[in-house]
């Protein structure tokens, strides 16, 4: 795999530089890279990151020094071909949409769009999300591939508290809010699913080059997964992409 | 409980050497600004050096203490006293149920560390004690400690031996003017090379926006060839932000995982112990460095740090050992 860069981020990380594009592509060389270097036996390697161009890694320089590493990321790179790589998985999350509590800005995103609200959920829910990387705040998901016809502006004026679970949309993004935050972003709907969760075995559930699907849901099951996300007890369903709909 | 929290300072929050493995979520590292003072308070009491401890920010707090133990104070000189007596930095020594400590002032850097025997009663969460306070994760129920706040040690131990030996001598010293080195990158390449030039040249000083995030350095401008933005990456702890307006911001503990800014340059881990001090209106220059040189100083400062453990001693009293 040509074309891939080593960069100095420091003398405990470096930085494998992919691209400086947002790109299915990259993203799809970056995912497959950091699944080979998961499963490889680089030792000193103490955690990855990544994102849209690269796949930052954490390494302790008291087990392999920087050019020793930079050897073996060469010779994993030129490998890679050889090496499967599972599809990515999807993760399934239950939204209830619209209702001035959990989606007070359906409306204005429909009228925007010239579509009736149900349309909007329709497009909403049909598209499987790439999740290109986390940041920003623990568990933000940075999306791809939302429909160019739900393209809605920030809101004017932000909200000081977002609601955890929230789901928006802002110019070409849509996403989930992890946590109570001020954002300006239009909320469609709500999530009773914790998308982040400190004292859970898997704190936080969205995972870089995975892909989120919305399914939309009732009043009734909201509050029947709500009541067991409280418990510890829903388990969001996965499948591999390309499966599709049970 | 251990320590009731009479006053909370400016800003005391519990600390360890921070959350590693939830980057790739975006749960920022967190952890002590300083790691060296905060590693050598720990092993002055005998812990582990990546015990959790208190860090305390130029107006330290008064704490009393319900129950004995043996603490040390690290990193800034914050004038640390006991029952008003002054207490000295960089040693171990033994508090009593009923003292109270204070801080009376500011002699040098930013931030003082208090570490204490046995560590505090404090839950790890997602496998740290650091407190990440804007997503009030970990720490003290997420937050900086408030007055009537009460923490319990969790294995203290008031009568540790060699108590005479716990000492060295002050490593943070009142100055305010740093060479600090740094290794070129990872987009040191979208600079011109009379920013490069600049970067490397110019002294800058430290603005009154300095935190926990990040610390903004006010000085000559640093030149790009196309602006500082980039596709977002990872950023590392000291990394060297240069935003479009060309004014270097340093990332520290609490800096968010990815960001969208150019990045000039990152400190060396060896000089972590500068930066994590710095405050408004010290100066700052930056000298380059090789992987090479920096990873050897990484390596040496362990080593002395492991020589520092040798030297001091076992952290419990020998007892005959009962062999069945």
């Amino acid at each position: 795999m040509a074309n891939v860069r080593f960069l100095l981020t420091g003398d405990t990380s470096l930085s494998a530089e992919f691209g400086n594009e947002i790109s299915q592509s990259i993203n799809a060389k970056i995912r497959a890279f950091t699944i080979a270097l998961e499963k490889s036996d680089i030792p000193g390697i103490i955690e990855l990151v990544p994102t849209y161009r690269s796949c930052m890694i954490h390494y302790d320089p008291g087990v392999i020094a920087h050019a020793a590493l930079v050897k073996r990321l060469e010779s994993l790179l030129d490998g890679l071909d050889a090496i499967e790589i599972p599809p990515s998985d999807v993760l399934e999350v239950p939204v209830l949409y619209g209702g001035e509590e959990m989606g007070p800005d359906l409306a204005f995103v429909a009228e925007h769009a010239g579509l009736s609200e149900r349309e909007v959920i329709e497009l909403h829910t049909s598209t499987e999300y790439l999740i290109y990387m986390l940041g920003f705040t623990p568990g933000f998901t940075y999306l791809g591939g939302m429909s160019d016809r739900l393209e809605t502006p920030r809101l004017k004026q932000p909200r000081v508290k977002i609601p955890a679970g929230s789901v928006g949309i802002a110019g070409k993004q849509t996403g989930v809010y992890p946590i109570d935050s001020p954002g300006g972003w239009q909320l469609i709907g709500r999530t009773p699913v914790k998308m982040y969760d400190p004292n859970r075995e898997t704190p936080i559930l969205p995972k870089a080059g995975q892909y989120i699907r919305f399914r939309a849901i009732e009043r009734t099951e909201y509050d029947e997964i709500a009541a067991a996300a409280e418990q510890g007890e829903y388990v969001c369903r996965t499948y591999p992409r390309g499966e599709g709909k049970a | 409980m251990s320590i009731t929290v009479l006053n909370p300072g400016l800003l005391t929050s519990v600390q360890d050497l921070g959350r590693v493995g939830y980057q790739q979520f975006g749960v920022p590292v967190s952890g002590v600004m300083d790691p060296r003072a905060a590693k050598i308070a720990n092993i002055l009491v005998g812990n582990d050096e990546a015990e959790a401890v208190l860090e305390c920010t130029m107006m330290g707090p008064q704490l009393q203490f319900t129950a004995a133990n043996v603490i040390a104070i690290t990193g800034g000189n914050l004038e640390p006293t006991l029952d008003h007596q002054p207490v000295a930095t960089y040693a171990a020594f033994v508090v009593q149920a009923g003292q109270t400590l204070r801080f009376t002032g500011l002699r040098s850097g930013c931030r003082a560390y208090i570490a204490f025997a046995g560590g505090l009663d404090i839950p790890p969460v997602m496998g740290s004690r650091s407190t990440y306070m804007k997503a009030k994760i970990g720490g003290f129920h997420g937050r900086k400690l408030e007055k009537g706040d009460e923490i319990g040690f969790r294995a203290a131990n008031p009568d540790a031996p060699n108590l005479a030996r716990r000492h060295i001598p002050p490593e943070v010293r009142p100055r305010n003017s740093y060479a600090v080195r740094v290794l070129l990158g990872p987009q040191d390449d979208m600079f011109t090379d009379a920013g490069i030039e600049t970067f490397l040249s110019k002294t800058y000083t430290v603005t009154n926006y300095f935190d926990r995030m990040g610390c903004r350095l006010e000085g000559r401008e640093i030149e790009h060839k196309n602006g500082g933005d980039i596709i977002s990456d990872g950023i590392a702890f000291g990394a060297i932000q240069v935003p479009t307006a060309g004014k270097p911001i340093i990332m520290l503990a609490d800096r968010q995982t990815t960001g969208g800014y150019t990045k000039i340059a990152n400190v060396i881990t060896a000089d972590f112990r500068i930066i994590g001090q710095l405050k408004g209106g010290d100066r700052v220059r930056f000298v380059k460095t090789t992987i090479e040189a920096a990873q050897d100083a990484l390596l040496a400062e362990r080593e002395a740090l492991r020589a520092l453990r040798t030297m001091i001693g076992p952290a419990k009293r020998q007892s005959p050992q009962k062999r069945s």
